[in-house]
């Protein structure tokens, strides 16, 4: 990782101001939307928005046709063009020709992708941005923080500095009055301005239509009061049918700032007249900038369905710590790193790419339906292809991909690791496990691994068999996780087995982008687990769980292995996860937990994987409940513990606050113990409560569960 | 539909008024601009933009009023502190005024003035946006501008605040005479 982008991580996460604001609206935010999108089918609407959205990104040459058709017969001009010099250029020439002098911008994404404002001010042209946040990133010489939020860095003292040097007069901090100042200064130039430059929010290829969303009101003038008016519109702003605005429009503003309608839309169809009764100057640039590059790539075409509304970033743990500005210039959070990727170019995604923790929080909120996460793999999958991994990567995976020697150095680092342990927790990792991160303690390495503690299990003979897939970490950290789930499996009626030839699920190779080694441990695991006649194969880790379910399917996918992809498939069909299996078997009355309530209070964390891919989240709680524990929901359950596989050794600078800010909500609940379903759950945020010297007990629901049967 | 549509408003800051008789709507206007001491100077006055409203009325009573013009330019609007238009319709399930806003005087009564009150027949709200847009076709509007309440930002420290470049009040005053009865 390039180290000033390190540097930028570490004074982001250092500011306060901004940790402070972004924070606390983060967390509005969620119960804001939430309110918003109450008594609205979400899922039904987002299907619809993927639908025309995804039918205007395959169409995107007749709808830019039948646009250009449609605004022109109403006396729009309209240029289309793939290059942003070109933009840049008829934007400047059609100032030139009007001798326009000053110009007057309400909020345009499209127009910062391209540094619209530098060229023109170069050429001798005033530009004003009248968007409050823009205006106050310009005076401060600064790029967008966020999409829709642009100042959102900026606390009210240093806008009252700005404004105070802008209107020489010393002004306090008091946002009302700031808001005041910016009306009164911004006024005159709306009056006096030659020319009006916007973006579009939609453009509607049956009509020739724009449409302006604002809620201060800067697109309504910068739309009326000068004679030319330019929209710089994205083609994957394009949609087919007017009948869809309606659509778009609930969902943006809610999405986007949880309001019902932002205060002022415009639909603008063509020229309408002036002050003076001359008729508008309307220029519609339709701009391509690789977007039907990316309409064409199979995996990519998925991010045109995006509306702009920045959920993705208002919803993600890592935003809210680094903000905006550490993923660079433009477009920022989830989405801005794809968009970063193809409208700037893959290499500038390298580092930024890295800041996504898999968590998927943005893909259950996303309005356009893109599963944003998946999209980020395969811009890791790409890197990978095109440069390779790092060395030390390549060195790690060489030994992942040898069980037996993988196996082998997990046995030594037990070893290896004990003069350093204390108690159950290791201060140092060695070998490639080393260089951890402060903040959180580490498990030993357990001196006896599951797979070798297996065979001194006794069980009762069953008709029923399961096969335990343990993963790494229970295997050789927590095998104590794995003895608890045959105690409970037994105690049910299943025997299991536990096949020898297993191996690391893959995930963390994949989730590096190294998909041809999760491909090869795929395989191992296929031809370890299919080889026994079992019912189910269960797993107690929700990201092994994901990997046998779902990603050896599309790694397969991937990277061409598609003769793998029936055996993957026939593995995911017997694949569950813990919790949802138990309570099955509660269920049928076959396995029966200790009633009553005096088993004591509880707050239960959910693990990104059980809860976003598997969509198991009631199960555990319901099991526990049963079990006679008191559940106490914490604030932000299901938020990120900032674990991550080997994102906590990557950027332990983010995920160690992000542990943080997990460890209070759990304390705060006064709860004496927090479950979760999640052995890498349980490293993080056992290791972190024991340096945070919490008393508070952190076990798999396994554990909790095999104790009360 | 009247009632979701004034909670639905008044959620987002509109002040809401309902009268049977256009003759009362105009008589709380006049009391309105009054109390709110309009007169015939800079950023006191009043601009008032062509309404059929104006067509029902006796507008003598208007006539007496200070600082009120019915000459909509930039300059008169761009003085004035209140803005008055009659928009044709209201969506329920928001609180949001629409218009065919092409005739731009319509624009700049509603987005230069602190004020803007706009009249609207009760007849004219309707349930949602998809109804609204299967009403009302580009073709014949140039420019359809939809208002939801004041002008607003959260631009500093995410801390609302009404009234920035658009009107600080939206005052709507239904008049059930102009039509129909939601």
């Amino acid at each position: 990782m390039d180290n000033t982008f390190k540097e930028s991580i570490q004074k982001a996460i250092n500011n306060s101001n901004l940790t402070g604001a972004l924070g606390k609206f983060s967390e509005a935010y969620k119960v804001n939307r939430e309110k918003a999108y109450q008594g609205i089918d979400f899922e039904e609407l987002r299907g619809r928005i993927a639908e025309l959205k995804s039918f205007a990104a395959a169409n995107l040459e007749e709808l830019s046709e039948r646009f250009t058709q449609k605004a022109e017969a109403c006396g729009a001009k309209v240029f289309r063009t793939n290059d942003p010099a070109k933009v840049r250029e008829y934007i400047l020439k059609v100032a030139q020709d009007n001798g326009v002098k000053t110009v007057v911008k309400s909020k345009s994404m499209a127009t910062e992708e391209i540094h619209l404002n530098p060229y023109l001010e170069k050429a001798g042209i005033s530009v004003g941005e009248t968007d409050l946040g823009e205006w106050i990133i310009q005076l401060a010489g600064q790029t967008p923080s966020h999409m829709v939020m642009p100042a959102i860095h900026m606390t009210k003292e240093e806008v009252s500095d700005l404004f105070s040097k802008e209107v020489n007069e010393r002004l306090s901090s008091d946002i009302p009055r700031l808001v005041k100042v910016a009306r009164d200064e911004l006024r005159p130039r709306f009056l006096e301005a030659d020319m009006g430059i916007s973006g579009g929010n939609i453009a509607v290829a049956e009509t020739g239509s724009i449409v302006l969303m604002t809620n201060e009101g800067n697109a309504r003038l910068v739309t009326s009061l000068p004679k030319i008016h330019i929209a710089l519109v994205g083609i994957e702003k394009l949609i087919a049918n007017y009948a869809d605005v309606a659509t778009i429009l609930k969902a943006l503003p809610r999405s986007a700032t949880a309001q019902l309608l932002t205060s002022y839309v415009s639909i603008i169809t063509g020229q309408t007249p002036n002050t003076d009764g001359s008729m508008k100057d309307l220029h519609i640039i339709l701009m391509d900038n690789r977007r039907s590059e990316m309409a064409a790539d199979p995996k990519f075409k998925q991010a045109l369905q995006c509306i702009r509304c920045a959920s993705c970033l208002n919803v993600c743990p890592i935003f809210r710590l680094v903000g905006g500005h550490v993923f660079g210039k433009v477009y920022t959070g989830g989405i801005g790193t794809i968009l970063t990727a193809w409208f700037d170019e893959l290499k500038k995604s390298e580092d930024i790419q890295g800041l996504c923790i898999q968590c998927g929080a943005c893909r259950d909120v996303c309005p356009g339906k893109i599963d944003i996460p998946e999209l980020i793999m395969e811009i890791r999958r790409r890197l990978v292809q095109e440069k390779g991994l790092p060395l030390i990567q390549k060195a790690i995976y060489a030994v992942v991909n040898n069980r037996k020697l993988f196996h082998g150095m997990l046995r030594a680092a037990s070893i290896a690791g004990k003069p350093f342990a204390t108690g159950k927790f290791l201060r140092h990792l060695p070998l490639f496990l080393a260089d951890l991160t402060d903040g959180r303690s580490l498990p030993a390495i357990a001196s006896e691994p599951f797979r070798d503690r297996f065979r001194n299990i006794r069980q009762p003979k069953s008709q029923e068999k399961a096969a335990f897939y343990a993963g790494c970490l229970i295997d050789f950290a927590y095998p104590e996780m794995g003895e608890a789930l045959i105690k409970i499996l037994n105690s049910g009626g299943i025997e299991v087995i536990f096949p020898e030839g297993q191996t690391c699920c893959g995930a963390p190779a994949r989730y590096n982008g190294a998909y041809e080694v999760a491909a090869d441990n795929a395989v191992d695991n296929i031809q370890a687990l299919l080889n026994e006649d079992v019912k189910y194969v269960i797993s107690a880790c929700p990201t092994c769980t994901v990997a046998l379910k779902h990603e050896f399917i599309s790694t397969f996918e991937s990277v061409g292995l598609s003769g793998w992809i029936p055996k993957a498939k026939a593995l995911s069909a017997k694949t569950v996860d813990f919790s949802t299996l138990i309570k099955k078997l509660v269920d049928e009355g076959r396995l029966s937990l200790k009633e009553g309530d005096e088993a004591g209070k509880i707050t239960y964390h959910d693990s990104c994987h059980l809860k976003r891919t598997l969509k198991v989240s009631a199960e555990p709680r319901e099991l526990l409940q049963k079990a006679g524990y008191q559940v106490t929901e914490m604030f932000e359950c299901d938020t990120c513990c900032g674990m991550g596989g080997s994102y906590s050794m990557k950027l332990p600078e983010i995920s160690a606050p992000i542990l943080q800010r997990k460890l209070k909500n759990i304390k705060e609940t006064g709860a004496p113990v927090v479950a979760m379903d999640c052995p890498g759950c349980v490293m993080q945020i056992r290791g972190g409560m024991d340096q945070d010297g919490a008393v508070v007990k952190v076990l798999h629901t396994v554990e909790l569960l095999a104790e009360r049967l | 539909m009247y009632q979701l549509f004034k909670a639905k408003a008044e959620g987002v800051s509109a002040e809401v008024f309902r009268f049977a008789m256009c003759e009362e709507a105009l008589d709380f206007i006049i009391r309105f601009l009054q109390k709110e001491g309009v007169a015939d100077e800079p950023y006191a006055s009043a601009v008032w933009a062509d309404s059929p409203f104006l067509k029902r009325i006796d507008r003598g009573a208007l006539e007496k009023i200070a600082g009120l013009k019915f000459a909509v330019t930039r300059e008169s609007a761009a003085a004035a502190r209140f803005g008055i238009s009659q928009m044709e319709w209201g969506l329920a399930d928001t609180g949001t005024l629409v218009q065919n806003s092409t005739a731009i005087a319509q624009r700049l009564v509603s987005s230069l003035t602190s004020i803007h009150i706009a009249l609207v027949p009760t007849d004219g709200i309707l349930p949602d946006m998809p109804t609204l847009l299967s009403r009302v076709r580009p073709e014949v509007c140039a420019y359809i501008a939809m208002i939801t309440g004041p002008s607003r930002t959260a631009d500093i420290e995410r801390v609302l605040t009404i009234g920035v470049h658009g009107p600080e009040r939206l005052v709507i005053v239904f008049v059930d005479e102009l039509g129909g009865d939601n």
